[in-house]
């Protein structure tokens, strides 16, 4: 089931990602609505962080296109704020909570401009909503991973974006922690933001997302949440029965095939 | 200079026999235990290992005043294990990430080497002369000692990693199974480093220490491309390995003043570069004819897709076809056209007669094949990945070409044998 | 012993040249990319050579250009073989470097007598000698590493946020527009040319210890960026000047000398850190 979103805060079309020769986004094809929480689900390796980050435009593509809010990715970067993965960072790095919190003020500043009065009270408000202030001077790697976490959200909501794209963020935090990032993205929502979040947990999925996303490796469905989550959908997801699908995917990584005509 | 050749390549002169004898066992053991480094990807921690041996070579050669192969080789030893321990240490600790620590130990050891090697040459210690051998390497160097003492740890290593065998093959591919079936991974990891500091302390003498990474990865990189069993690798590498020392024996009679570690680097990269470009399969040569083959493959059964598209358009009616009629159909490169119908005339799928051409009855069952497999993966993306019907042609453009028959019979299967594909056009049935 | 102005020349040199190898030194060491700076002050052996043997003489902006080309291309063959032939990240490395090494020490034995320029040269280096080649009475060699010093701080300033930001979060950097392919090269060329200007006082092996020791040493104590490139230069001049006092007394090679040190003073940190720092 795919239905089109009316506000149109994302628009994928045709999305192809091929990694080592191996499918990882077949032919993904969708809207995402404005102002709301999206969720996106699916099975292990089912391509969920891949998709954000084909529609970040920091993987490749080997067909399709994204736009965001109707324009090119290029063009509107300054309104999309996105949060890794905890893991793919390393934590080790010298810098302080601070430190990383400013980096959300680096695309508005450009590579050399200063950091002025404003840029500080924004920092300090961001700390402040995830509840991180008092850590500010704190190397980053004596956080625990909801802190972490909270330090990550906190330099999103300093780049002052209009849609924010977070990778796993519930992953190995605590149920407290992940119950107040759940309110800030509730409140962002309530102040216009939109909110696409990649997340594995069934159980929590339903009161979570407005709209959900169920992804494994083709598009399932796309809808309003109280639409999507029935058991037939779920259950097309999670069993992936795509058998004919990655015999091809053998085939074409076993015969080095290009996927598409013209393409590498 | 022709005289030298015969005479090195005759074996007349016996010091040849002495240092080719030499320069090949390095060069087999070297390549035989760096398939172990290799395939633990250890590479750069090996070299970080061979230029840690010079301190202890200096030290060793200090105390006992003389140079004497085992004890010269003991101190490269002792040198060589106390960086590994003190790498190993330090990441563990996680004082620094394991690049980090492996540089650190590369260059703080070499440079205690040097300050040692420095600090020799100043006293002016008349035995010193050729310590320095050991940076660069001088086949030529090695004496009767020497020989006995190389001879004599290749059989002690060649012996031990035959028996170890599955041992190192198994800690070399996953360390974690190997402790869980009740391997010492512990011991074994401890004796595979022992065997490569040992292996670098005596390979020394023809490679030198800054070099003599290359003899351990090098050849049992090239080996890689040619073979996926790790027994195979290994007799390859050892082959790469003498041919390269041999390299490195000739130079050094020829050219005594040369050291020989370049050389046998340069030979041994050489015959890597001659794996990497031609080696069967995984090599680039033979990666882009399969980049080739595939697209002749599309291309052939692109333009038997258009003879098929025609005659379903005329109804049947219209068997010979121009050039023209092709290309106004797709937009093909008019070469590549040709080429692609001389291929298909050469295969007897294509008949042409005064510039008329026709699909013959093989031609006509492939043909058919080509666009049933088109129109029935445009089915199934439909039904199973939920695309709409007008997202389903380019992919289908592109995997028609690879589907076998047998993913065609689960295909058809799993579609309920459909006779119409998405665009309400008829998919042609089986062929035979 | 005495303390003479030829000495001050060798000192002072010696300070200059560790203190450009800190600043690309600590982004590889951040990025675990150590084994890179390894790569790169063998590799451009061979383009020092060559431009050695073109313009027959060491000074020369075109020296620096070539050399700093070749590391370059070292950054260029490995991405190569690890992309389009499928050659682990180690092997990869290891098979550029000792092979570009290797034609380098072949071109310096087969051109000993056109170029000033010997095996010892290549693996100890020859600050000893730079008080003996002097341009208007003060040594080339240290005019050219505080010039690359200046130049190499310009770099860090202005490219501050880019080099931190594509070190620290390569993914979040690109998502807001910034091209970390670019930074990555840029830093590749940095640390390219402190090697060229590290190798002919140090040596192709020692300037590993420079690049990587100071900051792998700061690293220990820093919580931040700043502190580490100040804590690093720190470490760098302590070594240096300790090293060159050891070298003075033992008579031996001063770049082998103050990498010694540089392993003896991460040897102390981790002790300092381990008893003094615990929490």
């Amino acid at each position: 089931m795919i239905i089109q979103a009316k506000n149109q805060a994302i628009e994928a079309h045709n999305l192809t990602v091929i990694y080592n020769k191996k499918p990882v986004l077949w032919n993904i094809d969708f809207t995402l609505p404005l102002g709301e929480i999206t969720g996106i689900m699916g099975p292990n390796g089912a391509g969920k962080s891949t998709l954000i980050k084909a529609i970040l435009g920091l993987v490749a593509l080997d067909s399709g296109y994204a736009r965001v809010f109707d324009k090119k990715l290029d063009e509107v970067r300054d309104k999309v704020a996105y949060i890794p993965q905890r893991q793919s960072i390393d934590w080790d790095f010298p810098a302080t909570v601070r430190d990383v919190v400013t980096m959300g003020r680096f695309q508005s500043k450009g590579l050399f401009k200063r950091m002025g009065n404003e840029d500080r009270r924004i920092i300090d408000e961001a700390l402040s909503q995830v509840g991180m202030s008092s850590y500010a001077g704190r190397q980053i790697s004596q956080l625990s991973g909801g802190q972490q976490q909270r330090v990550f959200l906190a330099r999103a909501l300093a780049q002052q974006a209009e849609l924010y794209l977070l990778d796993e963020p519930f992953a190995g935090v605590d149920a407290s922690t992940e119950q107040s990032i759940m309110d800030l993205l509730v409140r962002m929502k309530r102040a216009g933001k939109t909110v696409v979040v990649v997340h594995h947990d069934l159980q929590t999925a339903r009161h979570y997302f407005d709209w959900l996303v169920l992804l494994n490796t083709s598009l399932v469905a796309s809808g309003p949440s109280e639409q999507v989550f029935t058991d037939e959908l779920l259950r097309s997801t999670y069993s992936g029965k795509l058998t004919v699908l990655s015999r091809v995917g053998d085939q074409l990584r076993d015969r080095n095939f290009p996927v598409r005509e013209n393409g590498k | 200079m022709a005289s030298d050749y015969t005479a090195f390549f005759l074996l007349q002169d016996p010091n040849v026999r002495l240092v080719l004898a030499g320069t090949i066992l390095i060069g087999i053991i070297a390549a035989i235990t760096g398939c172990f480094t290799f395939l633990r990807k250890r590479a750069l921690a090996g070299d970080a290992i061979s230029h840690s041996v010079l301190p202890g070579v200096c030290l060793a050669f200090l105390f006992y005043g003389e140079k004497n192969p085992l004890v010269l080789m003991s101190g490269a030893i002792a040198s060589g294990l106390l960086s590994l321990v003190l790498m190993e240490a330090v990441t563990r600790a996680r004082l620094a990430r394991p690049d980090t620590a492996i540089a650190l130990m590369l260059s703080v050891f070499f440079g205690a080497g040097i300050v040692l090697l420095t600090a020799i040459q100043h006293q002016g210690n008349a035995a010193q002369a050729g310590l320095d051998k050991f940076l660069l390497g001088k086949a030529a160097s090695i004496t009767r000692e020497d020989l006995q003492l190389i001879g004599l740890s290749a059989c002690i290593i060649v012996g031990l990693i035959a028996v170890f065998f599955r041992g190192f093959y198994l800690i070399s591919f996953d360390e974690d199974f190997a402790f869980s079936i009740g391997f010492r991974v512990k011991f074994l990891q401890f004796l595979l480093s022992v065997i490569t500091v040992w292996t670098i302390a005596i390979g020394i003498q023809s490679t030198g220490v800054v070099l003599m990474a290359a003899l351990l990865v090098t050849p049992a990189l090239s080996a890689r491309m040619w073979t996926d069993s790790v027994v195979r690798m290994v007799f390859i590498a050892g082959f790469f390995g003498a041919l390269s020392g041999y390299v490195g024996a000739f130079i050094s009679y020829t050219a005594p003043a040369l050291p020989t570690g370049p050389w046998i680097v340069v030979s041994a990269t050489l015959l890597a570069g001659i794996s990497l470009a031609f080696a069967p399969g995984k090599g680039l040569v033979s990666r882009w004819a399969v980049h080739q083959k595939n697209r002749r493959k599309s291309t052939d059964e692109n333009i038997l897709k258009l003879f098929y598209q025609l005659i379903e358009k005329s109804g049947g009616a219209q068997h010979g076809l121009l050039e023209e009629d092709l290309i106004n159909q797709r937009s093909f490169n008019l070469q590549t056209l040709r080429t692609g119908l001389k291929r298909l005339i050469r295969k007897g799928l294509v008949v042409q007669l005064a510039g008329v051409y026709s699909l013959s009855e093989a031609g006509m069952s492939a043909a058919t094949r080509v666009v049933r497999l088109h129109r029935l993966w445009e089915l199934y993306l439909q039904r199973y990945l939920h695309l709409e019907p007008d997202h389903v042609h380019d992919d289908a453009e592109a995997i028609e070409h690879v589907i076998t028959p047998e993913i065609e019979q689960m295909l058809a299967e799993e579609l309920g044998y459909p006779d119409k594909d998405p665009h309400q056009t008829n998919i042609p049935p089986e062929t035979l | 012993m005495s303390f003479q102005v030829n000495d001050w020349w060798i000192l002072l040199t010696t300070c200059a040249v560790s203190l450009c190898c800190v600043i690309p030194g600590t982004f590889l060491v951040l990025r675990r990319m150590a084994m890179y700076g390894d790569a790169i002050s063998h590799a451009v052996l061979p383009g020092l050579v060559a431009a050695y043997l073109i313009s027959g003489t060491k000074a020369g902006p075109g020296l620096l250009a070539g050399a700093a080309s070749s590391g370059l291309l070292v950054t260029i063959l490995i991405e190569f073989l690890q992309k389009k032939v499928k050659v682990q990240h180690d092997a990869a490395i290891g098979l550029v470097y000792t092979f570009l090494f290797a034609v380098g020490v072949i071109m310096v034995s087969q051109f000993a007598g056109m170029a000033d320029i010997d095996q010892d040269c290549v693996l100890f280096g020859e600050i000893a000698f730079v008080p003996f080649d002097l341009i208007a009475g003060i040594p080339r060699q240290l005019l050219i590493s505080t010039g690359l010093l200046l130049l190499l701080l310009l770099a860090l300033w202005a490219g501050y946020r880019g080099l931190y930001l594509s070190t620290f979060d390569p993914g979040f950097a690109a998502a807001i527009g910034i091209q970390v392919i670019a930074w990555h090269y840029l830093l590749m060329a940095m640390v390219s040319l402190s090697t060229v200007i590290a190798f002919e006082s140090v040596g192709a092996v020692l300037v590993i210890a420079f690049l990587v020791g100071p900051p792998a040493t700061a690293a220990l104590f820093s919580k931040r960026l700043p502190g580490m490139f100040l804590l690093g230069s720190l470490f760098a001049i302590v070594s240096s000047v300790a090293g060159y006092f050891l070298a003075m007394a033992l008579d031996a090679n001063v770049g082998g000398c103050v990498s010694l040190v540089i392993g003896v003073v991460f040897g102390i940190s981790v002790l300092i850190r381990k008893y003094l720092f615990r929490e």
